[in-house]
């Protein structure tokens, strides 16, 4: 159909269609082996015969509007998007380059701010932005400020993690509560701005991963559940594995604010977006240290186990909701708000 | 938010499972006639609580599904006037006419504006003096009053340009044409909460009195759902067939005597197109000849092209509670969110929307 040819804001929600996208556009013309691993970084070696120590590499924009907003900014959420992206992976960031697309007559001190966000992220999260670019278009060509990183790290020797490693009888594993930077944003949003205690999550989890990784060699998968949410993120987890994931509805921490917000506005929680959250998925036998581990980390406090993996229905998501039925959790469908990262 | 998370109770749910469980005896067919129900069924999973004997089927319940593409198609042709606003409700947008939808009508050119509420559009009105602006009117009692208290607005404010397209709907005369039609078994109704809101219990009296058939006006949390559906087993079981209201706490028996009064001040009773349900007998609310200077239909002589109905799309039956969406050639293939060739896959409301978010497919 000639109507649908085009690009909808529906391809950048991070749910079915995004996933379409790379699935349909980008992965067949430039198909490769490390291109195909479909997880958050792209992890290689730089000897050609693959021994050696191993890289992980990733790169992302962000476009989100308000760029300030509850909780965060463009500028942190650039450098801790990118670390996370890392991070899931299980390396260790090291390295940031950060690019800017900025319209013209965007306010010096606007860009100072973010500039200051970025340097405190990357401090707290322990890397260095090492690399740059900028580009000033003219008024209406951008929409005040598009931020790009790129980063690198390095992955420990033995550490295998990765969407298609989940086993059978592994604990899900959710770092804390849902939906917390969506609704930050979405109630800043110009014209739906509505009063909202709610904070954005935006934070880098490397050093939470790090204490993951120190307490078992039995993480199997970890994602950061950003656009598309939570319901999102284990749908292409149980697609990419061949399991099924079974949570646990009264299990999966939700604050108040954001419970009120999605209920007001007809959205479900599962697919509003974080930035500072991931799932883990891992070996039963260690899912309670790993747990504890997780609750020491200042991004970890609220950790909770939600739910296991499971061998049916292969690829799909099962939620048993707090009455105490049993629905199926598919991916975002649609758009539900544009540029929120 | 109070008076949520209380409808929300684990145990009282397995409670309510249990009674249904041994009150349920032979099959019943319960259909629920509101949108707000049919995404709770599924998002609560309620279905898998209830024993095999009970089954829910999704009625007409979702404005912008019974909408037929005749006013649709009406409601373009009036954004195609020369410098006329068309403001109407964000889901109208995407629901496809014979022909385009808003949506695409808007990318042509026409000035389309997406507005949360009515009054939004008497504002529009007022701020574009020199335009007229049509406000597209479409819902059940629920919506019908603020569109009559926008209307009543725009006459205290003078304005002169603003004009409503109404192709409201009222519920009960539906329920009424799908038991005359006698195609599909309804034990019970799960009566829509909202619209009793505004109307209360006394219009559904004769679906019990004539037909024989029980009716629960029932609330949209898991809890509400699960007692609506106990109290028209019960019914059922002692052979009962009457009108009782589950959501006590947001219905009287007399509805919103003061809604009503705006909304029959303003509007009266018209035939009107359902799709799927055809021409219905007084369901339909059209401006009375005393708010005539108001009506976008009296005003703009428009006429939209021939209707066409959407090849292979079966949301007539969808609606009448006749087949699922899964017996759709074209549901989660053709039809998707993303793509919606029929208008039950549009709203998030839609019989077809719950099932592609919250179902097997």
């Amino acid at each position: 159909m000639a109507k649908t040819a085009k690009i909808l804001l529906a391809h950048g929600s991070g749910g079915r269609l995004s996933h379409d996208l790379v699935a349909k556009e980008f992965l067949p013309p430039w198909a490769n082996a490390i291109l195909g691993q479909l997880n958050d970084s792209a992890v290689f070696s730089l000897s050609r015969d693959g021994s050696g120590p191993r890289l992980a590499f990733t790169t992302d924009s962000y476009v989100v509007k308000p760029l300030f907003f509850k909780g965060g900014d463009i500028g942190r959420l650039a450098v801790c998007g990118t670390v996370n992206d890392l991070a899931m992976v299980g390396a260790e960031p090291l390295y940031l380059s950060a690019s800017f697309v900025i319209e013209e007559g965007l306010p010096l001190s606007t860009m100072r701010a973010v500039v200051r966000s970025m340097r405190e992220a990357a401090a707290e999260a322990g890397v260095r932005i090492v690399t740059g670019d900028t580009k000033v278009v003219e008024g209406g060509a951008a929409d005040e400020l598009f931020v790009n990183t790129a980063g690198l790290g390095v992955v420990p020797p033995g550490v295998e993690i990765g969407g298609g490693q989940a086993q059978v009888g592994d604990a899900v594993i959710l770092s804390g509560s849902i939906g917390d930077h969506g609704i930050a944003v979405l109630s800043q949003r110009e014209g739906l701005e509505f009063e909202s205690p709610v904070a954005s999550d935006v934070a880098p989890l490397n050093r939470l991963v790090a204490a993951m990784l120190a307490t078992s060699p039995n993480v199997h998968v970890l994602r950061d559940p950003t656009r598309g949410g939570l319901a999102t993120t284990l749908n292409e987890i149980a697609g990419q594995s061949g399991v099924a994931v079974h949570i646990e509805e009264g299990k999966i921490p939700l604050k108040e604010g954001v419970w009120a917000a999605c209920e007001m506005l007809g959205f479900d929680p599962l697919h509003v977006a974080n930035e500072g959250k991931l799932v883990a998925m891992v070996a039963p036998q260690d899912a309670q240290a790993v747990l504890a581990a997780m609750r020491a980390m200042r991004y970890g406090e609220d950790a909770a186990i939600i739910g296991e993996v499971a061998a049916e229905p292969t690829g799909k998501v099962l939620m048993k909701t707090n009455v105490g039925g049993t629905r199926i959790v598919h991916m975002l469908v649609g758009e539900m708000l544009p540029r929120i990262c | 938010m109070r008076y949520v998370q209380e409808f929300r109770d684990r145990a009282t749910a397995q409670g309510l499972a249990v009674a249904i469980e041994r009150i349920a005896g032979r099959p019943a067919n319960l259909m629920e006639v509101c949108g707000t129900h049919t995404v709770s069924i599924f998002r609560h999973g309620i279905r898998d609580l209830l024993p095999p004997p009970v089954s829910l089927l999704s009625g007409p319940g979702c404005p912008v599904c019974v909408t037929t593409n005749a006013d649709i198609d009406k409601a373009i042709a009036l954004a195609q006037q020369p410098g006329l606003i068309l403001a109407t409700f964000g889901d109208m947008m995407k629901v496809p006419g014979s022909y385009q939808s808003l949506q695409e009508a808007k990318a042509d050119g026409c000035d389309v504006r997406v507005v949360y509420s009515p009054r939004d559009a008497v504002r529009l009105a007022a701020a574009h003096p020199e335009r007229p602006l049509v406000f597209f009117g479409v819902g059940f009692e629920t919506t019908a009053p603020t569109i009559a208290a926008s209307i009543l607005e725009a006459e205290s404010l003078g304005l002169d340009n603003f004009f409503a397209f109404s192709v409201h709907k009222l519920v009960p005369p539906a329920m009424r044409a799908l038991l005359e039609s006698g195609e599909v078994r309804i034990d019970g109704f799960i009566c829509p909460g909202h619209v009793s809101v505004v109307i209360g219990s006394q219009p559904y009296e004769f679906i019990a009195r004539e037909y024989g058939v029980p009716c629960v006006i029932t609330g949209f949390e898991p809890l509400d759902v699960l007692q609506g559906i106990e109290m028209l087993l019960r019914q059922i079981a002692g052979g009962r067939a009457e009108v009782e209201i589950q959501y006590s706490r947001g219905v009287r028996p007399e509805g919103n005597p003061l809604a009503l009064a705006a909304m029959y001040r303003v509007f009266q009773e018209a035939d009107a197109g359902w799709r799927g349900l055809g021409s219905i007998p007084a369901s339909g609310l059209k401006l009375r000849p005393a708010y005539a200077r108001f009506d976008a239909e009296v005003a703009f002589a428009v006429r939209p092209p021939p209707t066409k109905e959407h090849k292979g799309c079966i949301c007539g039956e969808i609606l009448r509670g006749v087949k699922t969406p899964p017996e759709c050639p074209i549901f989660g293939t053709a039809c998707t969110p993303e793509s919606p060739v029929g208008p039950c896959m549009v709203s998030a409301e839609g019989t077809c929307a719950g099932w592609y978010q919250y179902g097997p497919r």
